[in-house]
């Protein structure tokens, strides 16, 4: 694996049942850049973003991650691998019964030997550079707006200091305003950590905002990658589908 | 042959009978199946670091909070009305000062386990449910297993290690409440002498009486809260999915209390 190269799929088949969602995947995701990989609903994507977590496991074929073979990897050797990761749910997916606070928390008190004082340091910053102040940090995921809850999401994945970001469709179901504002907190991010080095891995149907915050797209399109482009060139792709998600 | 090949739609309907029959039998017994490797899963991670002791008090305050009320209404009427039932028929053979140990017996063995169960399968095994599908469509599940933290240890473990625990106790208050309901019904409305009550208590009630309903008792939690998250986990999609695992964690929570029930029941009058 050449030393730009953070993911690489090879000769990725994923079958469910006798479904085949993905069909011999064979490309790269290259180190501190923005991918996003763009595609229709029930393309593949989220599939796609779960066999790069380790939570689903290719029907044929590897993934290496940080030069890491997934499928050679216990659970236990698995599940502290994912600590390499930092996640962005559709929906946040913030702890219900915890406050936004509490989230932020969670991994900290988890994995690290923090002490009090410092961890709290920790939280309070992270939620501070997403746009969360005092009065927010104490609520509860029900009493913010979705936008509220999308960056305490994104401070809670960024804990751990993961080295590959993941975004499932960051701005779907999110008002214009709201999608400027996560894409932006997506680019800042991308660059606060650029000197530790921090890959963004992003699936989304949302092409003008790709097209703005991307450095590479990828476009998946049942099961395979049709196109994989510089996102400045990818307007320029002449294949059809992608001209027509183009000019949607 | 043909009648093979054909659609079973189109099968006459002493065979589309049988083929339904046999199809839900299948799924129970696929459904007993799954659950019973839940329940291996459980014990798997359940003796591994980390240990989470805060969840598991969490949730014992939780159950307890969802079940202590109704378990104490219903723990004093159920011995009230039987301080009643016995009383009539033991009073046409003049045995009506054993009401007390009667009442105490039946509560000890039968009706504050297997109550109780019940009660918890609704109030507990159904928010267990609810709580573990609606972390599961809204990805919170997702989210922990992303962390590298281990679900089921996490949300299921705690839960079923609080029922087996509360259900014990929340049957033995069953058993008090339900023992002062007929002590007063006893000598204040049916007018036994106290004195004689408790003699004939004392006489006729063991502490295996007891025993027996607790051991009851702890494995109606275990199976409850199991039933519980195993639902929990089950679910798939929307609300509509976190409906119906709720509701079939009560209906089989339930079943499987009254079922069980009976082989323990079996079981420990041998023992005992
Ligand atoms: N666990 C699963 N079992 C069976 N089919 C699945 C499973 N997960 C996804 N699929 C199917 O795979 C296809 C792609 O799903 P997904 O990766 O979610 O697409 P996308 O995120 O692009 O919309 C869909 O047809 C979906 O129904
Ligand atoms: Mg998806």
């Amino acid at each position: 694996m050449p030393e730009d190269i953070i993911i690489q799929f090879q000769n990725v088949t994923k079958k469910f049942g006798e479904h085949v969602i993905l069909s011999n995947l064979n490309f790269e995701i290259y180190k501190n850049k923005i991918t996003t990989i763009l595609g229709f609903s029930g393309a593949g994507k989220s599939t796609l973003l779960k066999i790069i977590l380790g939570l689903v496991h290719p029907t044929e074929g590897a993934v290496y991650v940080l030069g890491q073979d997934l499928s050679k990897l216990g659970d236990f050797p698995l599940r502290e691998f994912r600590r390499n990761f930092g996640m962005v749910f559709q929906y946040a997916a913030l702890f219900d019964s915890m406050t936004a606070y509490q989230n932020v928390e969670f991994p900290l008190k988890e994995f690290t030997n923090l002490r009090p004082s410092e961890r709290d340091h920790k939280v309070r910053h992270l939620l501070t550079s997403v746009g969360i102040d005092d009065f927010g940090m104490k609520k509860l995921p029900s009493e913010l707006s979705g936008g509220m809850r999308k960056r305490v999401g994104l401070a809670r994945a960024l804990a751990l200091s993961p080295a590959i970001m993941l975004y499932d469709e960051p701005t779907t179901g999110l008002d214009p305003i709201t999608s400027k504002m996560v894409n932006d907190l997506i680019v800042e991010t991308a660059e606060a950590h650029k000197d530790r080095g921090l890959t963004s891995v992003i699936i989304s149907h949302d092409i003008k905002a790709t097209l703005k915050i991307s450095d590479f797209i990828a476009f998946l399109d049942r099961g395979r990658i049709v196109e994989y482009l510089p996102a400045k060139d990818f307007v320029n792709s002449n294949h059809p589908l992608v001209q027509e998600f183009v000019h949607l | 042959m043909s009648a093979n090949n054909a659609h079973p739609a189109d099968h006459p309907w002493p065979y589309r009978i049988v083929a339904e029959l046999g199809q839900s039998i299948i799924d129970v017994l696929r459904g007993l199946g799954k659950i019973t490797l839940f329940a291996g899963r459980f014990f798997y991670w359940v003796g591994r670091p980390p240990y989470r002791i805060r969840l598991v008090f969490d949730q014992l305050f939780f159950i307890g909070n969802k079940s202590v009320f109704i378990i104490v209404l219903s723990g004093s009427f159920t011995g009230m009305v039987m301080a009643y039932q016995t009383y009539f028929g033991f009073k046409l053979i003049n045995v009506d000062t054993l009401v007390g140990p009667v009442v105490a017996i039946s509560l000890a063995k039968e009706l504050a386990p297997v109550l109780t169960g019940l009660i918890v399968a609704g109030r507990a095994g159904s928010a267990m449910a609810a709580q573990i599908g609606t972390m599961k469509v809204t990805e919170q599940v997702d989210a922990l297993e992303v962390m590298g933290i281990n679900s089921l240890q996490y949300l299921a473990a705690p839960r079923i290690l609080a029922g087996t625990l509360a259900l014990p106790l929340l049957s033995i208050i069953f058993l008090f409440v339900g023992s002062v309901g007929a002590y007063i019904i006893g000598t204040k409305a049916l007018m036994i002498d106290e004195a004689i009550f408790y003699s004939k208590l004392g006489e006729f009630m063991y502490l295996e009486d007891m025993l027996q309903g607790v051991i009851k008792a702890f494995f109606f939690g275990f199976v409850v809260s199991t039933i519980g998250t195993y639902f929990g986990f089950e679910v798939t999609e929307g609300a509509e999915g976190v409906g119906r695992g709720t509701n079939q964690a009560v209906v089989w929570g339930m079943i499987f209390v009254l079922v069980l029930d009976y082989f323990l029941t079996s079981f420990l009058i041998r023992i005992l």
